[in-house]
């Protein structure tokens, strides 16, 4: 076993564009699930969006590049509109179901033969990001340390890409302490309560379902540009499900959680695979107990796994603060309101 | 090692692109086998899958005969035989059937077709006695007829499964992801004694029994294993449902690396002769699963109205506390909810791979179809998600007769976000506070 080439392995993807543009995805996912306390189960829908919008215009139409970007971020926008006005309204795990149900019609009509002339159906599009690559600044050549290397193209994209994340970061820093942020927060915590001291809330919801969306649209955006190919069937409601577990992992409503996360995330799914498969290369593991056809299901299975165990044990991830961030008591129509710890002395006399 | 290293490398890079992750190989496909006049099979006859005048996949006949070209998606397909590639003794009885056009193949559909082949030296008389012209045009009554017939059928199945679905959100508040897996282990448990190559190779009657026991008692051991212990810890409502999210994709991928990534059939009842009644046209099999289906449905209606414990079930449904101050064993019920719905849920996972084939992801497809049901006749409610699942079953296929078939799924999708918007307490709920 080569334990160098597998960590090499892990952290190329730790760091890689895919990394970047989960991070990306998550962090809008976060505004939605973590400050404002949305359950978002279409998260992926807004990546498609993002993704076609970039992809269309330029591989059907022959528009310029920036303009397909604006197109992927404005059907983001359009989207979150459509899709907020009618469940926003909807208790927390009905607006699970019908986010999910969403994402699934689009990538469906997406992949239909009708829809083939403009979203090239289940073949999708490609080719469409040349002019991203011809104004990559960087050498070609490799770069990295010993084993571990990336290619000048990948470089370029992970410039771009980390450098959004690091933007979109900043971003949710300065909002999520504004008055703004606070409200938002409220929301999560108690909606009537916001709504009694005069707040709109579902204004709020609104806003906050739009910036993430918009910031799931970049992430598909950058998914599109990484692969230069996208295909409905690479929007499947796993996506989501990746995005909520590496949200939960980094800490909701935290706001560095969904970038450790993505990180975390990205460095132990390939490392497993990639020790797996060398395990089994090496003979340590016979071939008729794991198959190496199957390491890519397993990888899937521990995921489920761990997300899981996350719950399970540390709900507030690695991050997050267990008093700020309690799943499960906001929005969902149950509450159970613990009072702080410090309050919940025994009165005296009351003893059991 | 170096080139090793390169190799592994690219694997891995590979399976991290996003575009990689599950869907992949398995699903629908087109395939046949290819006789001569005398029934012996034909080999290496060339045949091609179009979309729209692109060719989409190629196959060639094996040695039996029989060839198979996956398709990438659900929808309508022209399937192509070169005759340049039949043997010279042979050809194909009506030479202008060498392309069957819009050949429609559904979701997970191994669609079969028929290429008749006869000996070139006695081509059929002119108007080969073929079949009588199939029924066609949108709107047509028999074409309404058959969806119909088919819809009820789908329709039965998806009630079966989300009844357990229903009952269990009602006593439990658990939204249960991981119930589409319980559908896929009745299946694949029917599977192993029937078909497995390792298994006994029963009949299928006794196969579904056993796989429904088994299907009942992994539900009863996930209630007592895992979800109680939780509810019991306190865990959130949402924690709870991310939870099942977890279960879901943990035994789903289990199923893939235990089953394969390939499609499929049971051994028995797989190829039978339509039995024409009227207008419509129907398998012994599917007559079966749907009576069957209606039977189990109507048992499990009186089950929950007539005996003591259905009441309770639906006592703890309505109102839990309530139930409880009244003396219903509450841990009792939630423990027969989860074996009934387990039950139900092979039950019906076992009529869904009969009607098309076992795969490991076939719950999941059913899984927001449930959730359509589930909400359409209003969240907890057992006798709403039977009509749901049967209104749900209708739609899908009736949809069919005017719009594309890949979409069939995406109106009963829709169907379901309308009616969170318009009702969103389901058609049949008790209206309460949503929002």
């Amino acid at each position: 076993m080569d334990v160098i080439a597998i960590l090499a392995d892990a952290t190329r993807s730790a760091l890689g564009p895919v990394a970047a543009l989960y991070a990306l995805a998550a962090i809008g996912l976060n505004i939605h699930f973590g400050y404002t306390g949305l359950l978002n189960f279409g998260q992926v829908a807004f990546m498609l969006v993002g993704a076609y919008g970039v992809a269309v215009p330029v591989a059907v139409y022959g528009g310029p590049l920036w303009l397909g970007v604006l197109v992927g971020l404005a059907l983001a926008v359009v989207l979150a509109l459509l899709l907020g006005v009618p469940t926003l309204r909807l208790r927390a795990d009905y607006l699970a179901i019908a986010t999910i149900a969403a994402g699934e019609v689009l990538r469906i009509v997406f992949n239909a033969g009708f829809a083939q002339p403009v979203t090239g159906g289940v073949f999708g599009l490609s080719q469409f990001a040349g002019p991203f690559y011809a104004a990559n600044p960087v050498p070609p050549g490799a770069y990295g340390l010993g084993p571990l290397v990336f290619g000048n193209r990948d470089v370029w994209v992970m410039i771009v890409g980390w450098g959004a994340v690091a933007l979109a970061t900043v971003g949710v820093f300065l909002l999520v302490r504004s008055p703004w942020g606070r409200v938002l927060r409220g929301v999560r915590e108690d909606e009537d309560a916001v709504r009694s001291i005069g707040k709109n809330v579902f204004g709020y919801k609104m806003q906050s379902l739009v910036l993430g969306g918009v910031l799931g649209g970049a992430g598909g955006i950058l998914l599109a540009v990484d692969a230069q190919a996208v295909t409905p069937n690479t929007f499947n409601p796993v996506v989501t499900f990746y995005l909520y577990t590496l949200v939960i992992l980094g800490g909701a409503g935290t706001v560095l959680g969904p970038v450790l996360g993505s990180v975390v995330f990205w460095f132990l799914l390939s490392f497993a695979d990639s020790a797996l498969r060398q395990a089994i290369g090496a003979g340590y593991i016979p071939p008729q107990v794991i198959d190496p056809a199957d390491v890519g299901a397993l990888r899937f299975a521990l995921v489920g796994l761990g997300l899981m165990l996350l719950l399970v044990f540390r709900p507030a991830g690695i991050l997050g603060n267990r008093a700020e961030m309690r799943l499960g008591a906001g929005g969902s129509g149950v509450r159970r309101r613990r009072l702080p710890r410090a309050t919940r002395k025994p009165v005296e006399g009351a003893s059991r | 090692m170096r080139h090793l290293m390169v190799l592994l490398l690219l694997v891995v890079a590979a399976l991290l692109t996003p575009s990689a992750a599950a869907a992949a190989q398995d699903g629908e496909a087109v395939g046949g086998t290819l006789r001569g006049p005398d029934g012996e099979p034909v080999a290496g006859v060339t045949i091609r899958v179009e979309r729209a005048g692109q060719e989409i996949a190629t196959a060639t006949s094996g040695p039996d005969g029989r060839w198979r070209a996956a398709v990438p998606a659900p929808g309508d397909y022209d399937v192509t035989l070169d005759t340049g590639t039949l043997p010279d003794a042979l050809t194909l009885r009506e030479p202008d059937a060498a392309t069957l056009r819009a050949v429609t193949i559904r979701p997970g559909q191994q669609r079969t077709v028929l290429f008749p082949i006869v000996s070139a030296a006695d081509p059929a008389p002119g108007g080969a006695p073929g079949l009588p012209p199939a029924p066609s045009g949108p709107g047509s009554a028999a074409v309404l007829a058959q969806l119909t017939l088919a819809g009820i059928k789908f329709g039965a199945i998806i009630a079966i499964t989300a009844i357990g679905l229903s009952l269990i959100f009602g006593t439990t508040h658990l939204i249960n992801f991981a119930h589409g897996e319980l559908v896929t282990i009745g299946a694949m448990a029917a599977f192993f004694l029937n078909a497995a190559t390792i298994g006994p190779g029963w009949d299928l009657i006794p196969s579904a029994l056993v796989a429904i026991a088994i299907g009942a008692l992994v539900g009863a051991v996930l209630e007592r294993a895992l979800w109680r212990p939780l509810r019991i810890r306190g865990t959130g409502r949402i924690q709870l449902f991310i939870i099942s999210i977890g279960l879901s994709l943990l035994l789903r991928h289990l199923l893939l690396v235990i089953f394969g990534s390939r499609p499929r059939p049971y051994t028995d009842y797989v190829i039978q002769r339509a039995v024409v009644i009227g207008p419509i046209a129907i398998t012994p099999r599917d007559l079966v699963i749907t009576v069957l289906s209606i039977v189990v449905l109507v048992a499990v209606g009186l089950m929950l109205l007539r005996t003591r414990i259905g009441k309770a079930m639906r006592a703890v449904s309505d109102d839990r506390e309530l139930a409880e101050a009244s003396g219903v064993d509450a841990a009792r019920v939630d423990l027969y909810v989860w074996a009934l719905g387990g039950g139900l849920a092979a039950l019906g996972g076992v009529l869904f791979g009969l009607s098309e084939v076992v795969s490991w992801d076939m719950g999941f497809r059913l899984l927001l179809l449930m959730f359509a049901a589930v909400i359409l006749g209003g969240l907890g409610s057992a006798f709403g998600a039977m009509v749901g699942g049967l209104v749900v079953g209708l739609i899908a296929q009736l949809s069919t007769a005017w719009f594309p078939v890949e979409l069939q799924n995406a109106w009963a999708l829709g169907l379901l976000i309308l009616v969170l918007l318009v009702r969103p307490q389901g058609v049949f709920g008790r209206a309460e506070r949503i929002g």
